[in-house]
């Protein structure tokens, strides 16, 4: 069942609400959310709002939990990962989360605000966009030559070995991901949630086909003409999506092509915010706790920090003509 | 940068000595070499970025560059702090979507060398990227697979770029997260054979004291020792007793325009070559 997002009193503006209701109404204790994006246009305003909303006993899905998963663990919102790669891309580990997971050196674990074990399943990047894959197509494993010869089987067990119907030939499968809430931030989207992005585009539509309820988070929100006029460029249909969030520079200190630049300076800073889980928590209080939205956080980050991140110059697709027949 | 021509007229050539360059230029010049003829390459960040970029501009002219996050023939236009980065995205042949890419690129065998890094490799190539210790309490956590486990078995050849040491360079990696010669070339090559990989596995293994092949028996070889560097270095900083080629050549140092790439164009800040 499907909860309804309470939209404004205009039909015009659709599926669009806040990011506070949005939240509020879509994202459960114990859900399984996949917040995707691969490195680029990663919704960090939608993992922010769940800390600020205390969500509780997640399942975080991700190919690369990245920071906003090391910033929702270190917070307590979560009880197991579901990735394929861990790290700070770039720079280096995920604190919060190795606090969690490495063997304590004596005196137990290092103690974040839930010093609780954290679970993790673990897949390799295509065996993740296989379980997105299969649980956006309906169907009950994906196949792949991967993992032969490897221990991931053996630290994972739903990575099993299936025989061709076809042959001799052994495959490697991997059971579908269907997350009851997938987030996607994208360049524009109409009021009904038709989204358009470009760029990386990772594995966000077989994440969002595959999930139970979806969130698209856009820098801008644009009449319906505009995504027809480019029907190619449409990777998410409205259909299947429950709430539309305006929230630009919501994808900070992740980036969107077009629009403003990765925040490498932050990636960097994280390592040293997140190496003892005092200054983790002090950096939630201030920019997480301590905000109320995303446009608080903008504010906050300051116009030269924002300006800085803006591409150096523009660099415009040609456009096509689809052509009218009538 | 901006697209700058290989061979530019530098004036005559300077002799380089080993305290011209540093030992991560090395192995970026190294590993660049290595890359002469191949067509499609799959990067990592990092070492691996500038070395393939430096080989777009030398040897390999015609190298497809791919990102696991989705740009086909990036050209980038700086250097990328990590994978994902826009500007792989500016001026690429094609940006897809990670299924296409690991279904069509990399398992449909369009893949010729993939580059996978390692916390810990076996005399064999096997590669370990996911835990110290023991897998469920592990001493230190590591990334993980992301793609590696996939591009070792499907890229036609694998290439490591890694510093040696006693820690990394072991008899026993902790985890297996990617096959190299398994225990050895011979089932290693009956395994691939039956299982239908594509890949032949890893080729080339250049270090901070030289370069690596793997020899019929499956196992690491040095070929060429960089200059500067000794045997006995090499012996002290790996975990069983190296196979030596006869004779062992000395890698040609970097050449004064191997250098001028490296330092003006891919890595001006020195982020990863100083």
């Amino acid at each position: 069942m499907k909860p309804q997002v309470s939209a404004d009193e205009d039909p015009g503006r659709g599926k669009v609400t806040s990011m506070r209701d949005a939240v509020a109404a879509l994202v459960h204790d114990g859900d399984v959310v996949a917040i995707e994006g691969f490195t680029h246009l990663i919704c960090f305003a939608a993992g922010h709002e769940i800390i600020r909303q205390r969500k509780r006993d997640l399942t975080l899905a991700r190919l690369t939990p990245d920071l906003i998963y090391d910033q929702m663990v270190a917070a307590g919102t979560a009880r197991k990962l579901v990735f394929s790669w861990l790290g700070n891309p770039g720079v280096g580990g995920l604190h919060a989360i190795r606090r969690r997971v490495e063997a304590p050196a004596g005196e137990g674990p290092a103690g974040g605000a839930d010093p609780a074990p954290l679970e993790l399943e673990e897949y390799s990047h295509f065996g993740m966009v296989g379980r997105y894959t299969a649980g956006a197509s309906n169907l009950p494993f994906f196949p792949l030559r991967s993992y032969f010869e490897t221990d991931l089987p053996k630290a994972n067990p739903l990575i099993r070995p299936i025989r061709s119907p076809y042959g001799d030939e052994t495959v490697y499968a991997v059971p579908p991901l269907k997350p009851d809430v997938t987030v996607v931030h994208a360049q524009r989207a109409d009021a009904d949630g038709n989204t358009q992005m470009w760029g990386l585009l990772g594995c966000q539509k077989e994440a969002a086909f595959a999930a139970e309820r979806v969130i698209v988070v856009v820098e801008e929100l644009v009449d319906e003409a505009v995504i027809r006029a480019d029907p190619n460029r449409t990777v998410i249909p409205g259909l299947i999506v429950d709430a539309v969030v305006v929230e630009p520079f919501g994808a900070h200190p992740s980036y969107v092509q077009g629009a403003y630049d990765r925040d490498n300076h932050f990636y960097r800073d994280w390592e040293a915010i997140s190496r003892e889980a005092a200054t983790t928590q002090a950096w939630l209080d201030e920019w997480v706790y301590g905000v109320t939205d995303r446009a608080e956080y903008v504010e906050k980050l300051g116009a030269e920090r924002v300006a800085s991140l803006r591409p150096s110059g523009a660099a415009p697709s040609g456009s096509v003509d689809y052509g009218i027949y009538r | 940068m901006s697209a700058p021509q290989m061979g530019e007229p530098q004036g005559k050539p300077l002799p380089v000595a080993p305290a011209d360059f540093t030992k991560s230029e090395m192995m970026i010049v190294a590993a660049a070499r290595e890359l002469a003829g191949q067509r499609v390459c799959f990067v990592g960040v990092g070492l691996p970025n500038i070395a393939v970029n430096l080989a777009r501009l030398t040897v390999a002219p015609a190298l497809e560059l791919v990102y696991e996050s989705g740009a086909f023939g990036a050209k980038p236009a700086r250097l990328p702090l990590s994978i994902g980065d826009p500007t792989i995205v500016t001026g690429a042949t094609a940006a897809v979507s990670m299924f296409e890419l690991f279904s069509f690129y990399l398992q449909g065998g369009l893949v010729d060398v993939g580059f996978l890094g390692a916390a810990q490799i076996d005399r064999f190539g096997n590669i370990n990227s996911t835990v110290i210790g023991e897998y469920e309490h592990p001493k230190t956590r590591l990334p993980g697979s992301g793609g590696a486990c996939e591009i070792a078995i499907n890229a036609r050849q694998v290439f490591v770029i890694m510093r040696q040491s006693k820690r990394s360079f072991v008899d026993r990696i902790d985890f297996r997260t990617s096959p190299g010669n398994l225990g050895g070339a011979e089932a290693a090559a009956r395994t691939r054979r039956e299982e239908g990989w594509l890949g032949s596995g890893p080729t080339v293994v250049v270090t901070d004291l030289g370069i690596y092949h793997f020899d019929e028996t499956g196992e690491m070889r040095l070929d060429s020792i960089h200059p500067g560097a000794t045997l006995e270095q090499v012996r002290e900083t790996i975990g069983w007793d190296p196979k030596v080629a006869e004779p062992l050549v000395t890698t040609p140092p970097p050449t004064p325009e191997e250098l001028r790439l490296i330092r003006e164009e891919l890595d001006p800040e020195g982020a990863y070559t100083k």
